[in-house]
């Protein structure tokens, strides 16, 4: 059975972990030591923040900027999100979302205790309900909860509007909050059971802090999930793809969001974002542990699911 | 270590083995988008069917505008303004008109008829802003993106000038004669597509009256592009319409006023 450096896991946690392979202890990494070594990293970094650049899209803009540039974008783009998303993937998104959905197969187990999912940068909350959908219809769970976190109210603005026409409405299910992914202040450490991403992470400024926020966040056998646009793994289809990306989707930008520059942005943003073993990796440096490769594609690498767990 | 793909190789092969990178067509001026001929179908079809669904879409209007530029007549506004002595002038110095570089408040203050109050006036009775004009983007041609810059920014002088209102029917008419002035393809479709819009007595209205001035007017005129409007902002509006050969149509506004207490 497993036995995680002396850390059982609970018995929900083992009917959920089924893709996660117990054999990989030999690339384990002592949990302790690599949070001190990146704790000191990041503080010798602080100091020189403001005069580090980091990219936006294709720009190259000081690291203090970013944060405000991508609120800027989501804000521009929020009422027209969903719309826009399913004229970029011909729909394409539904299907993405509603695999890593099951996938994760969140919901409250028989003997278990309610979930705790913590849903960031899912401002509109596309996962959230329909992770709060799944458990409450496949597991008769009524009482895990989503906290919704996003760095832009108007997102959240848009997520909680919809939320009134669910049966969350009550609000007693899922919350709203504003937050920075890479500090989580109002999130106490060893406290959430699933942490989840989806179409966030490429908007991050300093991708390696949040993945150690989201370590910080989790409770040990937490899962962290992230799906995300990755690099598509065939050559022509790779072609394809980024010539459609980058002639087709800021044009439609201008013509249904009357905004050109935020999809440039998006389409951009992807280009620069890392490959999937590159970005398997980051996650193991942040102390999770893989399955595998640590991803799934979907679509031929147009998106891919990432997955670790805390230890 | 993967072997390296040997680059005498068809292009086929390489695509292959290796990543694509995208290269970003490189712009001829600031704000430029470079688009191929496919994307600009592209723009011109959406925004076209667009903004004759949503007329309140200005921005689509304006791509449209440049979409379907075609570099043939836009070139040959600009050897217009060339063949002038101001229009040269025009294009040396690239003025751009925003409401710091004109002071509204001023402009109230001159006498009366002249272009500057005649102006003034026409942008407060509409409640619009010289600011509301888009940057060029999809024009290839630097200078022909000035050019349609130029245009778009003295659109509203031409309002002025011909007193012609912003209601859709007074656009109209000032489309059909900045076509027959300028050229610009966009003013001539907005001028024949837009009116499937209309009510039947406003098409009357059109067809009668302001399709047959807009034309003749439009034609006979000197091309208004060449005009340097900061410059003769105190000078009298109906010299200038006689040195240009433009007649005032009928007021708009008082013809609509009409009708209706008649009704």
């Amino acid at each position: 059975m497993a036995f995680l450096q002396g850390l059982p896991l609970r018995p929900y946690q083992l009917l959920r972990l089924g893709h996660v392979a117990y054999g990989r202890f030999s690339n384990a990494r002592y949990l302790s030591a690599s949070a001190l070594l990146h704790k000191s990293n990041s503080e010798s970094n602080q100091q020189t923040a403001a005069s580090r650049t980091t990219h936006f899209g294709f720009r190259d803009v000081p690291e203090d900027e970013k944060e405000e540039l991508v609120r800027d974008v989501f804000s521009s783009v929020a009422k027209s999100y969903d719309v826009m998303n399913d004229v970029m993937s011909f729909g394409i998104h539904r299907i993405w979302k509603d695999h890593f959905v099951a996938k994760l197969d969140p919901g409250r187990r028989p003997g278990g205790e309610p979930l705790s999912v913590l849903d960031v940068a899912g401002g509109t909350g596309d996962i959230a309900f329909r992770m709060l959908d799944w458990a409450t219809e496949i597991h008769n769970d009524h009482q895990s909860k989503v906290l919704v976190v996003d760095i832009n109210d108007d997102m959240l603005k848009e997520g909680h509007k919809r939320s009134l026409a669910t049966r969350y409405a009550d609000g007693s299910r899922i919350e709203f909050k504003v937050q920075n992914a890479e500090v989580l202040d109002a999130v106490p450490d060893n406290s959430q059971d699933l942490y989840t991403v989806a179409f966030g992470i490429r908007n991050f400024t300093n991708i390696p802090a949040a993945l150690r926020a989201a370590h910080r966040v989790l409770k040990p056998g937490g899962v962290f999930a992230c799906l995300e646009f990755s690099k598509v793994n065939v050559g022509i289809l790779d072609m394809i793809y980024q010539q459609y990306s980058f002639s087709v989707i800021p044009l439609m930008g201008q013509l249904v969001a009357a905004d050109r520059d935020s999809y440039q942005y998006l389409v951009e943003s992807i280009a620069r974002f890392p490959s999937q073993k590159e970005f398997a990796r980051m996650i193991q440096d942040a102390g999770f542990e893989v399955s595998g490769d640590g991803y799934e594609d979907l679509t031929f690498g147009v998106a891919a699911i990432h997955t670790g767990v805390k230890v | 270590m993967r072997p390296r793909v040997p680059t005498n190789f068809s292009p086929c092969v390489r695509l292959l083995r290796r990543n694509y990178t995208y290269n970003a067509p490189i712009p001829n001026y600031p704000g430029h988008v470079p688009t191929n001929i496919f994307q600009k179908l592209f723009l011109a079809a959406g925004s076209g069917i667009y903004s004759f669904f949503d007329p309140t879409r200005g921005d689509l209007i304006a791509t449209l505008g440049e979409a379907t530029a075609l570099p043939f007549l836009m070139e040959r506004l600009r050897d217009r303004m060339l063949a002038d002595p101001t229009g040269r002038r025009i294009l040396r110095e690239r003025p751009r008109i925003t409401s710091s570089s004109l002071h509204i408040d001023q402009l109230l203050e001159y006498p009366e008829n002249t272009i500057g109050r005649t102006y003034a006036e026409w942008l407060k009775r509409e409640g619009v802003s010289p600011d509301t004009r888009a940057p060029v983007r999809y024009i290839d041609d630097e200078e022909c993106a000035y050019v349609m810059q130029r245009y778009r920014e003295c659109h509203d002088f031409y309002h002025a000038i011909t007193g012609l209102p912003i209601i859709i029917e007074g656009e109209i008419a000032l489309k059909m004669f900045e076509f027959a002035n300028t050229a610009i393809p966009m003013t001539g479709i907005g001028a024949v597509l837009a009116p499937l819009r209309l009510k039947p007595k406003q098409r009357e209205r059109l067809q009668t009256i302001y399709f047959p001035w807009a034309i003749k007017n439009g034609a006979s005129a000197k091309p208004l592009i060449n005009v340097y409007w900061e410059e003769i902002l105190d000078r009298d509006v109906q010299k200038l319409r006689e040195e240009l050969g433009i007649e005032k149509p009928p007021d708009l506004r008082g013809l609509r006023k009409k009708r209706i207490s008649r009704l």
